[in-house]
C-alpha cells in the first residue's frame, strides 16, 4: 500500500510544484522588467486611442496600493497569492467592468469543448490506426492511407488551420472562416444554435485532429511493433488463440500503457497548438482571448489566461497519472 | 510445403565487408535519412545564399507597390505594405533557422548536462532534476512563453531564441537521461570503472560516444520544437516585429487578412517553407532513429 | 566457399525409430528452416529427421546457435520472419503440420502439440491474470463454458504443477521464476496434448528450482502419456530426464539414439568431446574444452561442419558433408568414420587433459593455410593459457551445465536407469 501512497504523493508534489512555478512566474516576470506595467499598459492604450477614464485611474490606484513598487516584494507576493485564491484575477484594462475571471469563465467552455473533442478523436483514431499498421494481417491499403496523415502531422496545427481556411472557407465556401458562432445567431438551447456551433467548430477541430493523428499513429505503431516482438505473443500464438484475440488482448492492451503515458506528456504540446489554432480562427476560447489580450496589452487578462491554462493542464495530467495504475496492474500490485 | 532444392536456398558467401559496394549500401542510411538530410542541406543553402542575393531594402515597408501578385519583377509579389515578398522570404528563412538552431543548441546542451548529472550521479540531484523536468513538461509552453515575451520591450531574434530555449531542454533531458541509465549499467562501463577510470573519464570516453546518436536525435527534436514555439509566438504578434521571420510574415498576413483577400502569395510561401522545414526535420529524426537502433528497420 | 550439394533425400535417411511410421506420434522428416539475411540465406535447421513414440522423452542438445531453439519453434510453425520453414514434414499422428491451413493449425496447437517456452519470465502476458490466460486457451479450443467449471479446471491444473489456487488471481509479476515456469507448464498442458515441446524450460532458474520444475514436467508428462521434446544445452539434465538424445551441431542432427547408449559410447566425435568436457568430480585436473568455436552459419566450413575442430578429421571430411547413417540399434550418426568402424577410436592423448594440445590440433587441421608466425603466436598463447590454467572452452561448449554433473555421474545415472 505504501507504494501507492508514494506514487500518488509524488504526483501531488509535482502538481503543487507546477502550480507554484506557474503562479510565481506570472508574478515575477512582469516585475523583472523595469517600469510599472500598469502605467505602461495604460499609456499604450491611451496612445492607441483609448481614454483614461475615472475607472482606469481607480484601477491604477488600486493596483499600486496592492502591488505598488513602494511595497516590499514579499507583501506584493502575498497580496498576489491571496487574490489568486479568492479567484480575483483582476479586471480587464480594456473594459474595466469585466473581471478577468468572468472573461475566462465564458471562454473556457468553448476551449474545453473544442479541445476535448478534437483530442479524443485524434487520439482514438490515431491509436487504432497505429495498432493496425503494426499488425501484419492488416490490408496494405491502410498503410497508403496513413502516409499522408503522417506527413500532415509534421506541420504545426496553426499552419494546417490557415491551409484549411483557405481551402474550405475561401475556395470552397463550405465552412465559416472563423469565430465560434455566427454574429447573427442568438445563442440559446436550441437545435439551430447547436448546428451553428458545430459548423464553426469543424475547421478548428479538423486542424487539431489532422495535426495530431499522425503523431499518435506513429507512436502506437512503434509501440505495437515492440510488443509484437515479445515472447508472450509467441506463446499466445502457440496456445492456438485467434489472431484477433492476440492482437487486442495481448498486443494492443500492452502497447496502450505507454501510449497513454505519451498522451499525458504530449498534452501540453497539444494545448499549445490548440491555443494558436483558436487564435487563427478567432475562436472565442482561451486561445482567442489570449490573442486579443496580447494585441491590446491587457496584462491582467494575459496573466489570468496563462495561469488558468497552466493550472488546468497540470490537473489534467495529474488525473491521467492517477488513472494509470488502474490500467497497469504492475503498478497496482507491487510484487 | 515441399522440400526445396538446394539451388533456391543458397548458402551464403562468407560475409566480407569488401563485397558491399560503397558507403551508400549501408543499410542504416534509410531513404528517410537521406531525403531528410538532403532537404535540410537545400534549405540551409537557401538560407545562406538568399540574403546575399537580395537587396534588403526591398523588404521594408513601402519599398515598392503594394498588393501585387507574383510577376517576373516580384517573384512572390508584394504585401499590403509594399514589401517585396521574395526578399522577405530570403531574409525570413535564415532568421527562423537561426532561432531554431540557437534554441536547439542551448536546449540540447542544457539537456545533456542535466541528463548526465541526473543519470550518472543519481540520488538527490536526479530526483530534483526529474521533478522539475516532469513538472515543466505539463506546462503548455505557449503559456510561459507568452508571459515572457509579452513583457519584453524590445524583442529581437536572439532574445526570441533564448526565450524559446528556456523550454527546449526538457525532452532532451528526459530522453538522454534514460539512455545514460541504460548505458551506465552496461558491462563495458563496469569494466572501465573496475579498472579505475575516474568519473570524468567514464563520462567522456565510455558514455558519451554511445550517447551521440541520441544527442543528435534530441537536437533535431529540440530544433523542431524551438521553431514550432517561436513561430507560434511570432504568429501571435510577440515576435521581433522589426525583423523578418517566417512567423512574423504569417502574423502580418493575418493582420491584414491576406487569406480573406485571396493574397495567397503572402501566406502560402511561409506556410510551405515551414512545412518543408518541419518535414525535413521529421524525416531526419526518424532516419536517425533507425540509424541508432537497427532493430527498428525490420518493422512492418 | 559453398557447401557441396550433398542434400540427403528423405528416403535415404535411416530413421532411428524401429517401429513402423504409423505408431510414432511425432515424425520429423527432413526439416529445413532458413533465415534470410542481407547477405544470403542461412540454414538454421538443416535436414533434420527423427521420430518419437507416445510417452517417449527426447532430449535435443546443442550449444547456442546449433539450431535447437529454431527447431522447437518450427515444430509448431511458430517461426517468425526473417526465418521461414524451407522444407520437410512434421507429422503429428500422421498429419503434416506444415501443410495445414491457419485454422486447422490453430486447432492443433495446444490441443495436440504444446509449447513450454524458454524464459517464462516473458511468456506470460503482464496485464492478464493467470487464470484468464489459462481460460483464454481453454475457451479458444472448447468454446464458452460456465465460470464455475472453468474456475475448477484452473485450480485443478494449478494443483497438478504444485501451485496453490491463489495463484490463479495473481498477475505474472507477482510470481517467482519457478512459479512462472510451472504456471506456463500448467497452461500448456491443460488440454492434455500429445506432444510437449519444452524449450529450455529451466535455463534461467537455479539448481534447486530446476529439479522441481523437471520433476513436475516428468510427472505431468507421464500422467498424460504425452511425448516430450526437451531442448537444452545441459547434458546432465538431459541425461537424467530423457529416453532418447539428439545432438545438434550447426543446424544438423549429428547423432541420435537412446540416451544410455549414446552417453556411454558416443559415436559422433562432437558428442564424445562434449561428454569429455564435463569436469570429473573424482579427478582434479585441467578443464578441457573443444578447441575452436562453433562455425558462423553464414560461413560454414566445406564438407563436415565439425571438421575444423574434430580430432579425428581426415581428407574426406573437408570435402564431403557426411550423411546420417545407422551406427547401431536405433542409433544414427553423421560421420565419415562410419560404417567402416564400429565405434569411435580413443581420443588422441594430446587432446585429453593437455590444454595446450587443442591449439596444435587446430593448427594441424588447417595445415597449409597458416599465416607466417601463426605457429609461434599460437604457442605463445598456449603457454600463457597453460600458465593461467584457464580453460579453452569456447562459449557454450561445456556441457557440464548448471547441474554440475560430472562425467562419472552421467555414467552412473545412465547405468542405473531413471
Amino acid at each position: 500500500m505504501t507504494d501507492a501512497v508514494r506514487y500518488v504523493g509524488r504526483r501531488v508534489v509535482q502538481l503543487l510544484l507546477v502550480i507554484w512555478v506557474a503562479t510565481t512566474l506570472n508574478f515575477m516576470v512582469p516585475r523583472l522588467i523595469p517600469g510599472d506595467p500598469v502605467a505602461a499598459a495604460l499609456a499604450q492604450m491611451q496612445a492607441s486611442g483609448g481614454s483614461v477614464s475615472v475607472d482606469t485611474a481607480a484601477i491604477a490606484a488600486d493596483y499600486n496600493a496592492k502591488f505598488g513598487f513602494d511595497q516590499p516584494l514579499w507583501n506584493q507576493y502575498v497580496n498576489y497569492l491571496t487574490d489568486l485564491m479568492r479567484g480575483d484575477l483582476g479586471v480587464s484594462l480594456l473594459n474595466p467592468s469585466q473581471t478577468v475571471i468572468a472573461k475566462i469563465g465564458s471562454a473556457i467552455p468553448w476551449s474545453v469543448g473544442l479541445l476535448l473533442v478534437a483530442t479524443i478523436i485524434a487520439f482514438v483514431v490515431g491509436t487504432i490506426l497505429g495498432a493496425l499498421l503494426a499488425w501484419p494481417r492488416t490490408p496494405r491499403i491502410l498503410g497508403a492511407a496513413a502516409a499522408p496523415l503522417l506527413l500532415l502531422s509534421t506541420v504545426p496545427y496553426y499552419l494546417l488551420a490557415i491551409i484549411l481556411i483557405y481551402l474550405f472557407a475561401i475556395v470552397f465556401k463550405l465552412f465559416p472562416p472563423g469565430n465560434g458562432f455566427s454574429p447573427t445567431t442568438i445563442l440559446g438551447p436550441n437545435w439551430a444554435t447547436a448546428v451553428d456551433i458545430v459548423n464553426h467548430a469543424i475547421l478548428p477541430a479538423l486542424s487539431i485532429v489532422l495535426g495530431a493523428v499522425g503523431f499518435w499513429a506513429l507512436g502506437m505503431r512503434s509501440l505495437m511493433v515492440g510488443v509484437l516482438g515479445e515472447d508472450y505473443i509467441t506463446y499466445a500464438d502457440s496456445k492456438g488463440l485467434s489472431p484477433r484475440r492476440i492482437f487486442l488482448r495481448y498486443g494492443v492492451r500492452n502497447a496502450l500503457l505507454p501510449q497513454i503515458t505519451a498522451l499525458a506528456l504530449a498534452l501540453a504540446t497539444v494545448v499549445s497548438g490548440a491555443i494558436l489554432v483558436e487564435a487563427i480562427f478567432n475562436y472565442p476560447g482561451l486561445g482567442g482571448l489570449l490573442f486579443s489580450s496580447v494585441l491590446s496589452k491587457d496584462i491582467f487578462v494575459i496573466n489570468g489566461v496563462v495561469t488558468v491554462l497552466i493550472l488546468s493542464l497540470a490537473f489534467a495530467v495529474f488525473l491521467i497519472d492517477l488513472i494509470y495504475p488502474l490500467i497497469d496492474p504492475r503498478i497496482r500490485h507491487q510484487g | 510445403m515441399t522440400a526445396q532444392t538446394d539451388s533456391t536456398v543458397a548458402v551464403a558467401r562468407p560475409a566480407s565487408r569488401r563485397a558491399r559496394t560503397g558507403l551508400l549500401r549501408d543499410p542504416r542510411l534509410t531513404p528517410q535519412l537521406v531525403v531528410g538530410v538532403g532537404m535540410l542541406i537545400a534549405i540551409a543553402l537557401f538560407a545562406i545564399l538568399g540574403p546575399l542575393l537580395v537587396d534588403p531594402k526591398m523588404a521594408n515597408v513601402t519599398a515598392t507597390t503594394p498588393r501585387l501578385p507574383p510577376s517576373a519583377e516580384h517573384w512572390l509579389g508584394t504585401d499590403t505594405q509594399g514589401r517585396d515578398l521574395w526578399t522577405v522570404m530570403a531574409l525570413a528563412v535564415p532568421n527562423t533557422l537561426k532561432i531554431g538552431l540557437i534554441a536547439g543548441i542551448v536546449g540540447t546542451v542544457i539537456g545533456v548536462v542535466l541528463a548526465l548529472i541526473a543519470g550518472f550521479f543519481g540520488g538527490l540531484p536526479d530526483s530534483i532534476i526529474r521533478l522539475i523536468c516532469d513538472s515543466l513538461l505539463t506546462v503548455p509552453g505557449i503559456a510561459i512563453l507568452v508571459i515572457i515575451a509579452a513583457n519584453i520591450e524590445q524583442m529581437t531574434v536572439e532574445v526570441m531564441a533564448l526565450t524559446v530555449a528556456a523550454l527546449a531542454w526538457m525532452f532532451p533531458t528526459r530522453t538522454i537521461r534514460a539512455q545514460v541509465l541504460t548505458i551506465r549499467e552496461r558491462s563495458y562501463v563496469e569494466v572501465a570503472r573496475a579498472s579505475g577510470v575516474g568519473s570524468r573519464g567514464l563520462i567522456f570516453r565510455e558514455i558519451m560516444p554511445n550517447l551521440m546518436p541520441f544527442i543528435a536525435a534530441s537536437f533535431v527534436g529540440a530544433v523542431a520544437g524551438a521553431m514550432l514555439a517561436s513561430i507560434g509566438l511570432e504568429a501571435l504578434g510577440l515576435g521581433a516585429i522589426q525583423t523578418q521571420t517566417l512567423g512574423i510574415t504569417i502574423y502580418w498576413s493575418q493582420e491584414y487578412t491576406a487569406v480573406l483577400r485571396g493574397m495567397w502569395w503572402w501566406w502560402a510561401p511561409p506556410v510551405v517553407a515551414i512545412s518543408l522545414i518541419f518535414l525535413a526535420l521529421f524525416l531526419t529524426s526518424a532516419g536517425m532513429d533507425r540509424f541508432a537502433n537497427p532493430r527498428l528497420r525490420r518493422s512492418a | 566457399m559453398n557447401q557441396p550439394m550433398t542434400t540427403v533425400p528423405a528416403t535415404d535417411l535411416a530413421t532411428p525409430a524401429p517401429a513402423t511410421a504409423s505408431s510414432a506420434v511425432l515424425q520429423v522428416q527432413d526439416l529445413q528452416v532458413a533465415y534470410r539475411t542481407p547477405i544470403g540465406d542461412v540454414r538454421a535447421v538443416d535436414h533434420v529427421s527423427f521420430s518419437l513414440e507416445a510417452g517417449q522423452r527426447l532430449g535435443l542438445i546443442g550449444e547456442s546457435g546449433s539450431g535447437k531453439t529454431t527447431m522447437a519453434t518450427a515444430l509448431m510453425r511458430l517461426t517468425r520472419p526473417p526465418g521461414r520453414i524451407a522444407g520437410g514434414r512434421v507429422l503429428l499422428d500422421g498429419t503434416d503440420l506444415l501443410q495445414l491451413d491457419d485454422n486447422a493449425l490453430r486447432r492443433v496447437r495446444l490441443r495436440e502439440i504444446a509449447l513450454v517456452p524458454q524464459g517464462a519470465m516473458n511468456s506470460l502476458n503482464p496485464v492478464m491474470r493467470i487464470e484468464d490466460q489459462m481460460i483464454d486457451a481453454i475457451v479458444a479450443h472448447e468454446g464458452r463454458q460456465s465460470r464455475k467449471v472453468l474456475a475448477t479446471r484452473v485450480t485443478q491444473q494449478l494443483a497438478r504443477v504444485g501451485l496453490a489456487p491463489q495463484v490463479a488471481r495473481r498477475y505474472p509479476h507477482e510470481l517467482s521464476g519457478g512459479m512462472k515456469q510451472r504456471t506456463v507448464m500448467a497452461i500448456s498442458t491443460v488440454l492434455n496434448p500429445k506432444v510437449i515441446v519444452a524449450d529450455e524450460p529451466t535455463s534461467a532458474l537455479d539448481v534447486v528450482v530446476q529439479r522441481q520444475v523437471m520433476q513436475t514436467l516428468g510427472r505431468i508428462q507421464e500422467g498424460i502419456g504425452s511425448a516430450v521434446v526437451l531442448i537444452g544445452h545441459d547434458m546432465g539434465l538431459i541425461a537424467q530426464f530423457a529416453d532418447l538424445i539428439g545432438v545438434m551441431y550447426a543446424g544438423r542432427l549429428v547423432e541420435f539414439g537412446p540416451v544410455d547408449d549414446v552417453l556411454t559410447s558416443p559415436r559422433h566425435p562432437y558428442t564424445r568431446m562434449l561428454i569429455e568436457s564435463i569436469p570429473k568430480l573424482t579427478a582434479k585436473g585441467r578443464l578441457v574444452g573443444i578447441p575452436g568455436l562453433p562455425p558462423a552459419l553464414l560461413a560454414l566450413p566445406p564438407g563436415c561442419s565439425f571438421s575444423p575442430r574434430c580430432p579425428y578429421v581426415f581428407e574426406r571430411c573437408t570435402t564431403e558433408a557426411p550423411v546420417s547413417q545407422s551406427v547401431g540399434p536405433s542409433r544414427v550418426a553423421a560421420c565419415h568414420l562410419y560404417p567402416d568402424r564400429a565405434d569411435l577410436p580413443p581420443l588422441p592423448a594430446s587432446v585429453v587433459l593437455d590444454p595446450t594440445a587443442p591449439l596444435a590440433v587446430v593448427a594441424a587441421a588447417m595445415e597449409g593455410q597458416q599465416e607466417p608466425g601463426r605457429a609461434e603466436a599460437e604457442a605463445a598463447l598456449a603457454d600463457e593459457l597453460a600458465a593461467e590454467g584457464a580453460t579453452q572452452t569456447a562459449a557454450g561448449d561445456s556441457a557440464a551445465g548448471v547441474t554440475g554433473l560430472a562425467q562419472s555421474d552421467i555414467h552412473e545415472l545412465t547405468r542405473r536407469g531413471h
